[in-house]
């Protein structure tokens, strides 16, 4: 078995595994890093997103042998500390979770439309997120977290409750 | 302990689910106990009547007196720390938040200082099941009615120690104080060098709903933090040393039997193979060598025949099976002579009505982690029913339950898909013949065909109504999909309804909400299609045939939201009902409807939904409930359906069945109506069943198109 050195939330891996092997396996059962999520299998659930240099990609469908020199951030990778990242903290916020299985995965999606637009429309997040399922159906929670959050990321001031 | 406080607790058994079968048997060694607990303040309840009531007075000393046979519900250390223990589990629908809401409501006590311990059938009392949105109206009360014995006990203790008349010592923010003398106490101080014990008082007086602080108010998720930073693990998440990771082999067809197997491939990879009868499954170190050994299995299987989805309803109609829905209101119900009211009506409706199995789609597929200590055996999976499971893994091991411990860490949902304890038993089968702990997660196309369906169904309606707009006569036979919801709520003087059990095709269990969303398609459907048949007012229509207050007050309240009186702005534009009564809760569902008929494209643009669940406890979180029962309930309605022939799915994958997302998603109004006056009561299920017959009856609005099968429009909207 080869040698992979991977780059996930700042630090260095170096892992016996084979380089076929799923990022999503990787992470969850060599480096134990659990937020992300299985749900589909086939990249179309958004439930495993990661982001691999800054973008949202589906770690199920991504081989591990094929990332690097790219770095890896995790939902585990997103805190600095005890601070939680204004996508996350926008997420309790606005209560954007019912069983919260997606939200690891939706946090991570936020986070790359936000590095690519800072001021996203509400179309704009309804297209950018549409790969993302939340079964239990709290997508209009989710779109007012991430206006919530490009608030907080932009400076301007957000009321401190739903506005509901 | 020298003094007893003098709290006037009435020393009953508590009566939650005395149906239910018998608790934890717990024998009482006084020095585990303390072990398991430590020292401070307890709240059991007992089934033993006598040995409750020879104690006698208020608390009592642990060593002194303790029942057999208790179930322990809150524990106060010396710390102050709170531990509530219930049998209810956490699959999204929030009841962590607010049972402990409810607990520091009665406790007077901030709600950080409490931790639910949920779903472990070692330590949590007794409990049926997360089902049938029973958690509020059940759950809700007992640990109320457990928090206020605490409380008493705890005044109690200041009374003794101040030698201070306890009826004018007040409990409040976490301490007990006396108005009098101006002295008061924390609850950790008064536990310290405690032990004591009460029992639930069957009748102390709780706090008036209107009187509510923390209860009734929109409480955040209290471990929020832990999903939004991915740490909670969840039941595919957790690990053990030493674990192996479980593949089960599945037959090409349901029911298919196994002729032979060849396993000396997979022996050679050094995986545990177990073969035990038709069971085939592997265990190895890891996902990807157990998958490998798992496809190198050789085996040869006997199918039968077995039915598509093409002629599904026939077959319903055509097969019908003699038993019981244990889920809903009853299997008959008669008043009147519909015969007699349907040949002498002016103006009589016969129509047809179908619903399609669905798949319940839980985001985190079914897990268990099984781990064997002698003969004892230890399951920690993901299940709407902890003490099911362990029956079920005592019956199959052949071992007394009290040697099994499932444990139920807060779940990625369930919708009502996760009673049965799949993964548990194969893990657990297993972990058996690797001597190692092993994790099983099936893969998103494991849970769509082998889980279980939301029941498909057919249902037929006749009905008779005067020119007036009075309905006269009601004849409802609902085939195979359940009773849930089947009774009609509108006043008709001769009714006929009856469910008609059927074989099933496929496998079918419990969904979020039951029949009641067929039974209420079908009941609201119908109801718009006399309405348009008279040229009356569909809303007009209900109101005149409707006597319920808590309902019509839903239907006017939604009425008025959605602005029903309204003129539409453009052609395409349709608007429907529906609503009803169901599990204790009433709602009404108004939907504004994009339908083209050139195009065939159909938008949900509007729903407008009132809801009235007696006192609400978290008016947020029930927003949350109401909000994700509409988007779920959209697939469903719209174009959620299993494809199946001859024993295989054909869509069991999430590329293949389309559930609703972020561009499904319409403006969603929730006006919720505050009965302060009425017992709470769940909200889980009852505001998903009024949505399909209202965009059903607006796309007839907007096009004239009646569609009266579930999902409405799978492949868009064709002119019939």
């Amino acid at each position: 078995m080869p040698t992979l050195p991977l780059v996930v939330n700042g630090r260095d891996f170096s892992l016996e595994v084979d380089p076929q092997t799923s990022l999503l396996t990787v992470l969850r059962d060599h480096l134990d890093l659990t937020g992300s999520k299985y749900g589909c299998g086939e990249g179309v659930c958004g439930a495993c997103t990661v982001l691999i240099d800054g973008k949202a990609q589906r770690s199920c469908i991504t081989r591990v042998g094929s990332v690097w020199p790219k770095t890896i951030t995790t939902i585990e990778g997103l805190t600095s500390g005890e601070q939680l990242h204004p996508v996350q903290q926008a997420f309790l916020d606005e209560s954007a979770m019912q069983c919260a299985y997606c939200t690891s995965g939706m946090i991570m999606s936020a986070v790359s439309l936000l590095n690519a637009n800072h001021n996203p429309t509400e179309r704009q997040i309804i297209d950018f997120m549409d790969g993302n399922v939340c079964r239990c159906g709290t997508y209009p929670r989710i779109v007012s977290a991430i206006q919530r959050a490009a608030k907080v990321m932009a400076g301007s001031p957000v009321a401190r409750e739903a506005s509901r | 302990m020298n003094e007893k406080p003098q709290a006037a607790i009435v020393l009953d058994p508590e009566r939650y689910e005395l149906s239910a079968e018998p608790l934890y048997h717990f024998d009482v060694d006084r020095r585990e106990f303390f072990k398991l607990l430590g020292a401070g303040v307890l709240v059991y309840s007992a089934l033993n009547r006598a040995v409750t009531q020879e104690s006698g007075g208020a608390g009592h000393s642990w060593g002194d007196s303790l029942p057999k046979e208790i179930d322990t519900w809150l524990h106060m250390g010396e710390n102050g720390r709170v531990i509530v223990y219930t049998g209810k589990v956490e699959v999204g629908q929030n009841i962590r938040t607010s049972l402990s809401q409810a607990v520091a409501e009665e406790l007077h006590i901030a709600i950080d200082k409490i931790e639910m311990v949920m779903g472990d059938t070692q330590l949590t009392p007794f409990d049926m099941g997360t089902f049938g949105s029973r958690t509020t109206p059940t759950m809700n009360l007992q640990l109320r009615k457990v928090a206020a014995a605490a409380r008493d006990l705890l005044v109690g203790l200041a009374a003794a120690q101040w030698q201070a008349d306890r009826t004018r010592l007040v409990a409040a923010d976490g301490r007990v104080g006396d108005p009098q003398t101006k002295r008061s106490v924390e609850y950790a101080a008064l536990v310290k060098g405690q032990q004591l014990a009460a029992s639930i008082p069957f009748d102390d007086p709780l706090v008036s709903a209107t009187d509510w602080k923390i209860a009734g108010q929109s409480v955040h998720k209290v471990n929020g933090r832990d999903f939004v930073t991915g740490k909670h693990r969840y039941p595919s998440d957790l690990k053990l040393p030493d674990m192996l990771h479980g593949k089960v082999l599945r037959p090409p067809s349901f029911g298919a039997a196994l002729l032979s197997l060849d396993t000396q491939k997979a022996e050679q990879m050094g995986v545990t193979v177990v073969h035990d009868g038709n069971f085939v499954g592997v265990a190895a170190p890891s996902t990807p060598l157990a998958e490998r050994a798992l496809k190198s299995l050789h085996a040869e299987w006997k199918s039968e025949r077995q039915p598509s989805h093409d002629e599904l309803f026939q077959y319903l109609k055509k097969n019908p099976e003699n038993g019981n829905d244990p889920t809903g209101d009853g299997d008959r119900f008669a008043v009147g002579n519909v015969d007699q009211a349907l040949t002498s009506t002016d103006h009589k409706l016969q129509q047809t009505y179908s619903v399609s199995y669905i798949a319940h789609v839980p985001l985190e597929p079914r897990a268990a982690l099984a781990k064997w200590e002698g003969d004892n055996l230890t399951v920690w999976t993901g299940t709407q029913r902890p003490f099911g499971v362990r029956g079920q893994l005592a019956e199959a091991f052949r071992m007394p339950e009290e040697r099994v411990r499932v444990l139920m860490p807060d779940t990625g949902s369930g919708y009502g898909g996760k009673h049965t304890g799949e993964t548990a038993i194969e893990a657990a089968r297993l972990a058996r013949a690797a001597k190692r702990p092993v994790k099983v997660v099936w893969t998103r196309e494991e849970e769509f065909s082998w889980a279980y369906f939301r029941p498909a169904g057919v249902i037929d309606v006749t009905s008779a109504v005067h020119r007036d707009g009075t309905l006269t006569a009601w004849d409802f036979h609902n085939y195979n999909s359940g009773s849930a919801g089947i009774r009609t709520y509108y006043e008709i003087p001769n009714q006929r309804i009856v469910f008609h059990p059927t074989k099933s095709p496929l496998r079918q269990g419990s969904y979020r909400a039951l029949a009641a969303t067929a039974n209420h398609f079908a009941r609201e459907s119908h109801m718009d299609e006399v309405a348009h048949s008279l040229k009356m007012d569909p809303l007009e229509f209900r109101l005149k045939n409707l006597k319920n207050e808590r309902l019509r007050a839903v239907f006017e309240a939604a009425a008025k939201r959605f602005g029903w009186e309204k003129p539409k702005s453009e052609p395409e534009q349709g608007f429907g009902m529906g609503g009803g009564y169901e599990k204790l809760g009433n709602i009404a569902t108004f939907v504004e409807v994009h339908a083209d008929l050139k195009t065939g494209e159909v938008k949900v643009v509007r729903v407008v939904s009132a809801f009235e669940c007696g006192a609400i406890v978290n008016p947020d979180n029930l927003r949350n409930q109401i909000e994700g029962s509409n988007v779920q309930g959209l697939g469903g309605a719209l174009f959620e359906a299993i494809a199946f022939d001859n024993g295989k799915i054909l869509n069991g994958r999430m590329s293949e069945y389309r559930v609703p997302r972020f561009s499904d998603t319409p403006v969603i109004e929730t006006v919720l109506l505050d009965r302060k006056d009425l017992s709470s009561a769940g909200a889980g299920e009852c505001p998903m069943i009024g949505l399909a017959p209202a965009i059903a009856n607006a796309i007839f609005d907007a096009t004239g198109v009646r569609l009266r099968s579930l999902p409405l429009i799978p492949n868009g909207l064709k002119a019939s």
